[in-house]
């Protein structure tokens, strides 16, 4: 199978992709910090890898179903940055024309079918998804993300237990960064491992180092192919770590400096810079740059944004039902 | 965060025979302190009584309720859960049959919807359908309303849906003076209670009692008595609608605020004596309007001799009937605020 750091412009769109995520979330994290941002956020830095390698293992016209921590699926599927920071500082302009807001952000265009608020929400309908393109006749395939926690809902079991016996072309990619919130996997399950909740639907469940990026993107793909040749789902787990708290009111009790110093040397990003310069597919230079570019990307993303029209509150009734 | 989060309810004009006003003396301490209060007094004085839901242990609860009590209790007592809201309401029903007096905290009201089936089939109903052979003495708490830029999912005000099942009690807490009286009614009572705390009022304070006075549930209060006009406002309106009387003062314009704060059992008669001598009602609400509990209000009003002393069509103030929007500007717009009810009292003054 082909890595994605195989090849110099493979290589260079992975790191792209991570390199926005990260400079997102951090201006997302500073505008927030300085007051300027309303509402909550939670931030999936340290998380780049997992959304990356799984969205580089889908066609354009493939589906994902994202999560309240769900910025870097919609960059990683290809949204437009400007159009993000713009639904984030409540400008007309932005994704949901802020009505939605962070936890709701999604291009629709790019195959995002929706962030969400609710825990597991997203889960079932990736599986109806998943059934629409059957009934259709069209060969694509959806991507489910969720976290360890969603795995507590009933919406997970249902969903894919319903993806399991009609063989619908879905993948459960759960990102298994320890907690649900303050509450961790040790304490919120008596299995070792999300994977092998699998085993109790008659599916694939495979777990994967989530920080990095070539075994997602290879456990995924292996799982799409799969999807799309009508056998059915398979249930990918990438073991992550969330390096900020869990949203703006978090004060980190439940977990030590030390476990999180551990995972920040973890970081799925540098670790994917050594590997493509260790193997000469980039230079420190080309590295350099799409950092640099990365920051010059959102920074001008947040100013374009910034200076669009407010959200305007005016049609906020007719919004409410779409028309024929 | 918008202004609202620092407006206080200290203004509350106290009635005569208002239950809680008496006894030791009350301790300025905010909303969600009161709670954790009137949690630890109900966990030290009986061992049945229990706390489950979400992050409630060394998070201290996503709002920060619980706080210390799982430092104090232990996690027993203080059972932290994974994220299954309908695994975690019917394991506290099954608790409540069994002989304890579980009180779930569910971290938004919005996730009630995952715990339905165990809130309005089961939980509401075993005490009829076993002929009154089994009770099912739970309370469950939840954060309700907009105001934090959560958006349309973490926003809703689901009252009405409650209200609307026989055998829920439910109640909306509008101050840090009664939250805890009335949760320790909630606590005593062998029913299922939905105990509904808006989100904007955790960090607003008040005087409250030192002692584990209860409030009746099924007790309405009447806040300001005015000469012409009667607001009836629920949760986070009231205080609103207080804050608008102050203003209506200076202008002549004389008001008289009701609160409710158990909308089942609902308390009429305070609401439709106010209305028969000021012969004007102003409902308030934060949720949308369409068949929403205001228009139970209204319907009472009509159905009652109250009727013939109106001087003046009966007049709703509600939210919009649309999702809560993320943006301020637009989330500001979509429920009532100080201003709306300033113009809707004017309005009707003018008119009649
Ligand atoms: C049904 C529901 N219950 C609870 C919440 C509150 N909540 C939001 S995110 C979260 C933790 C989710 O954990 P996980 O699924 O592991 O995702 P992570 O935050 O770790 O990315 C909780 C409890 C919610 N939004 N929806
Ligand atoms: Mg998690």
């Amino acid at each position: 199978m082909v890595r994605l750091g195989d090849d110099p412009a493979t290589a260079r769109r992975t790191l792209e992709a991570m390199w926005r995520i990260r400079r997102f979330e951090e201006a997302v994290d500073d505008l927030f910090a300085r007051g300027l941002m309303h509402g909550t956020m939670h931030l999936s830095i340290g998380q780049e890898a997992s959304a990356t390698g799984a969205c580089f293992a889908l066609r354009d016209d493939d589906a994902i179903t994202s999560t309240h921590r769900g910025h870097g699926h919609c960059i990683a599927k290809g949204a437009d940055l400007e159009r993000m920071m713009a639904e984030l500082l409540a400008k007309e302009t932005g994704y949901c024309r802020g009505r939605g807001g962070s936890m709701h952000i999604a291009d629709v265009a790019t195959g995002n079918l929706g962030a969400n608020g609710i825990v597991g929400g997203g889960i079932p309908i990736a599986a109806g998804a998943g059934l629409a393109y059957r009934l259709q006749g069209i060969d694509r395939v959806v991507v489910s993300f969720f976290g360890d926690g969603a795995t507590n809902e009933g919406a997970f079991h249902e969903a894919v237990n319903l993806a399991a016996i009609w063989k619908l072309p879905v993948v459960f990619v759960c990102e298994n960064n320890k907690y649900g919130m303050s509450f961790s996997t040790e304490k919120s399950m008596a299995v070792e491992t999300i994977a092998e909740r699998s085993g109790g639907y008659g599916l694939p469940g495979v777990t994967v180092d989530g920080n990095d990026v070539e075994a997602v993107n290879e456990a995924v793909t292996t799982a799409v192919d799969r999807a799309r040749a009508g056998d059915g789902p398979t249930l990918v787990e990438a073991l992550t770590y969330r390096w900020k708290g869990h949203s703006k009111s978090d004060k980190n009790l439940y977990r030590t400096r030390e476990e999180i110093s551990e995972w920040r040397d973890k970081d799925p990003i540098g670790r994917f810079e050594a590997l493509v310069v260790e193997r000469g597919v980039l230079t420190a230079t080309d590295v350099e740059e799409i950092r640099a570019a990365a920051t010059n990307d959102v920074r001008d993303a947040a100013r374009r944004a910034n200076a669009a029209p407010d959200a305007n509150p005016d049609d906020l009734l007719d919004a409410v039902f779409a028309t024929a | 965060m918008t202004t609202n989060t620092t407006q206080t309810t200290g203004s509350a004009t106290r009635t005569a025979a208002e239950p809680g006003a008496t006894g030791s003396e009350p301790r300025v301490m905010t909303y969600s302190e009161a709670i954790r209060e009137a949690i630890g007094e109900a966990m030290t004085a009986d061992d049945r009584v229990f706390m489950l839901g979400e992050d409630i242990g060394v998070y201290g609860g996503a709002f920060g309720v619980s706080g210390d009590l799982y430092h104090r209790f232990g996690p027993e007592r203080i059972r932290d859960t994974p994220i299954s809201e309908l695994g975690i309401v019917g394991a506290a029903v099954g608790a409540a049959l069994a002989g304890m007096r579980p009180i779930v905290e569910i971290q938004f009201s919005d996730f009630t919807c995952q715990a339905m089936d165990q809130i309005v089939n089961q939980a509401a109903k075993i005490h009829f359908m076993l002929g009154g052979a089994a009770q099912v003495p739970l309370v469950l708490r939840a954060p309700l309303g907009s105001g934090t830029g959560a958006a349309a999912q973490h926003s809703q005000s689901l009252e009405a849906w409650f209200a609307h099942v026989p055998g829920l009690k439910v109640v909306m807490p509008s101050c840090a003076e009664e939250v805890k009286g009335l949760l320790l009614a909630a606590i005593d009572d062998p029913n299922p209670v939905v105990f509904l705390e808006h989100k904007l009022l955790y960090r607003t304070s008040g005087p409250v009692p030192a002692g584990s006075e209860r409030i009746p549930l099924g007790s309405t209060a009447v806040r300001r008595t005015g000469r012409d006009l009667t607001i009836v406002a629920t949760g986070i309106m009231v205080s609103r609608c207080l804050e608008a009387a102050e203003t209506l003062a200076h202008e002549g314009i004389d008001v008289s605020v009701v609160d409710p704060r158990t909308l089942t059992p609902l308390d009429a008669r305070p609401i439709l004596d106010d209305v028969s001598r000021t012969g004007r009602a102003l409902l308030v609400q934060e949720a949308p309007g369409h068949v929403g509990y205001m228009a139970e209000i209204a319907s009472r009003i009509v159905e009652s001799p109250a009727i013939f002393r109106l001087l003046a069509p009966i007049r709703r103030l509600s939210g919009l009937d649309a999702p809560i929007p993320y943006a301020p500007q637009l989330e500001t717009a979509s429920v009532p605020q100080v201003d709306s009810i300033l113009e809707a009292a004017r309005t009707m003054l003018k008119e009649s």
